[in-house]
């Protein structure tokens, strides 16, 4: 897949495929969604995390990978059921515990987060995209 | 369910079970590991000899409906399969203040893994029971401070197997080839150098939970060694080490020089490589360390919290004296008093009860909660606000998870200050 930025085009891996777009949620910290993610309300609750408070549902969150407990499959799986889970989740490299949730989410409720993985490089030009689009298998940045 | 990636090559038997030949159940078990195992990048499965099943605690309904979709398919596990814990106390969460409503659907979970064939152990510390797996197995474990010390401590061959994946190796008793089943890929590619540790610090338990909250940020997911360690650690320091370190990072593995199998010396842990990364640790940092894990500095207190992971025979031992030797005088709960509970095992709570350790605890008036934890069942009241613990895992979730400040300490702290309701500090080696 390609990242679009400025003219500047970078592969990605499409993990799970689809159409999104939101705002961009960006961190480089990584995640515990269990403790971290209300599946209820759709806002990231982790006190230790960056973007404690914010509302993650709906938005492109971009963390680089998640963090400790192994339960933040089923928080991310209840988050999908909910309809409270991101639209879009990026990486930096595959996500294992994220791509479950996904995998899962398609198998028991027939949806789920876009999931792409990305570079080191191509990770660092999210942090200032306001928002973004996923669609025909490319990122792009979308302004305003 | 499209995606880019690798093909992976399946086992006739794996092809089987994809086929439906041996059931249902297998067969969604089959088509979700074999994606995982594309996502992952493995080239094959392998078999497994045992999992620990962590998919059992109750966080909604989405995980619930698997447990009965998986149930309800007749799913049954191929090898011993042990079970983390549930979202409530099966026989006294009455006694607690749980919701109807989610002890019904807790329940609900924990029958579905039951009626699998499963092992009820009901613990995340199954490596301290019966079941411990053995050196070089290969495994399939969620919890992450399970993981953390299977793969360390004991030598057995696990990633960290996330919820809902746990079983669904359990019931095929295959895993995807990759990570930390792999021998190349158990070298330590850190190492954190503690530097000056006096061993009357590096002996006490409250070393340890502190270590391991160092230790997460810096080894992130590799795995990581641990040199200058004037002492040889107890089972339960490094349980502590491994959870804090499984908390703060994601950390599966860490070697320890002397101490821990894989690792008689640094160079081996090494693999006889150039570390990638070197983080220098001293009394500074570790005190720095320490005053993070607390965020509820000084005053009263409504619960102090033991048992994270699971509290083990010997930890029972050690309370035991503590309370006999401080005596049964205290603040009671109503007299502005806190709270004094444990989380352990049925098991290791029957063997505790049966050697007398528990009878100063009940003196005290202090609760056991077994099958779960504080951060896993709403079973403590919503107004408990400020906790004490000697876990490093209770201390970082807390906040999260129960919306309360919490007082990390020593064993011996948290007892003194259960006993006075409010937040005490005992001279001792982290002085300076």
């Amino acid at each position: 897949m390609t990242v679009s930025d400025g003219g500047a085009r970078l592969h990605g891996q499409v993990v799970v495929a689809g159409n999104a777009s939101g705002a961009v949620l960006y961190a480089t910290q990584p995640l515990s969604f269990w403790g971290g993610y209300d599946a209820a309300s759709g806002r990231i609750t982790d006190t230790h995390h960056p973007l404690a408070g914010a509302t993650a549902a709906g938005t492109a969150l971009v963390l680089p990978a998640t963090r400790g407990s192994s339960t933040t499959t089923a928080v991310l799986l209840e988050a999908i059921r909910r309809e409270t889970a991101p639209a879009a989740l990026i990486t930096c490299g595959v996500d294992a515990f994220l791509a479950l949730a996904c995998v899962v989410g398609l198998e028991m409720y027939g949806r789920s987060p876009v999931l792409v993985s990305v570079g080191e490089d191509d990770f660092r030009r999210l942090a200032d995209w306001p928002r973004l689009e996923v669609a025909d298998r490319a990122l792009t940045r979308v302004d305003g | 369910m499209s995606g880019e990636s690798g093909a992976v090559r399946l086992s006739a038997f794996d092809r089987a079970l994809l086929a439906g030949e041996e059931g249902e159940a297998p067969k969604l078990a089959m088509r979700i590991l074999a994606r995982m195992a594309e996502v992952r990048g493995a080239e094959s499965m392998l078999d497994i000899e045992a999992a620990h099943i962590d998919s059992t605690i109750y966080v909604g309904d989405a995980g619930l409906e698997f447990a009965e979709r998986l149930a309800g398919l007749g799913a049954r596990v191929r090898v011993p399969s042990t079970l983390n814990v549930s979202g409530l106390d099966e026989f006294h969460w009455q006694e607690w203040s749980v919701p109807p409503e989610w002890a019904e659907k807790s329940a609900r979970q924990m029958r579905a893994y039951d009626s699998m064939g499963t092992i009820p152990t009901w613990t995340c510390a199954p490596y301290q029971g019966r079941q411990t797996p053995r050196f070089g197995q290969q495994i399939a474990w969620g919890e992450s401070n399970a993981v953390a010390f299977a793969n360390s401590v004991i030598g057995a061959r696990t990633e960290r197997y996330p919820d809902l994946l746990d079983i669904c190796c359990a019931i095929t008793g295959r895993a995807p080839a990759v990570g930390l089943h792999l021998d190349e890929n158990r070298l330590a590619t850190r190492v954190l150098r503690l530097r000056d540790v006096p061993e009357e610090l590096a002996a006490a338990d409250d070393f340890y939970p502190v270590l391991g909250h160092l230790l997460g940020p810096f080894a992130e997911d590799d795995p990581v060694a641990i040199s200058g360690l004037p002492v040889i650690p107890e089972e339960d320091q490094l349980k502590a080490l491994g959870a804090a370190a499984a908390s703060s990072g994601a950390v599966a593995l860490f070697h320890i020089p002397g101490v821990t199998p894989e690792a008689p010396t640094l160079a081996d842990a090494l693999g006889g490589r150039e570390p990638a990364a070197i983080l220098d640790v001293g009394l500074p940092e570790l005190r720095a360390a320490r005053r993070e894990l607390t965020t509820h500095a000084e005053g009263t207190l409504d619960m102090v919290v033991l048992g994270s992971p699971h509290f083990s025979f010997a930890e029972f031992g050690k309370l035991a004296a503590l309370l006999r030797e401080r005596g049964p005088e205290r603040a009671l709960p109503d007299e502005g008093g806190c709270e004094l509970v444990v989380t352990t095992s049925r098991a290791v709570r029957d063997l505790a009860e049966r050697a007398g350790l528990l009878e100063p605890l009940h003196a005290f008036g202090g609760r056991l909660m077994v099958d779960t934890c504080v951060l896993a069942t709403p079973m403590t009241p919503g107004t408990t606000r400020r906790l004490m613990t000697n876990s490093a895992k209770y201390a970082w979730y807390s906040p999260g998870l129960l919306g309360s400040a919490v007082a990390f300490g020593s064993l011996a702290e948290c007892v003194e200050s259960a006993r006075r309701g409010r937040v005490v500090r005992e001279p001792g080696p982290w002085d300076p």
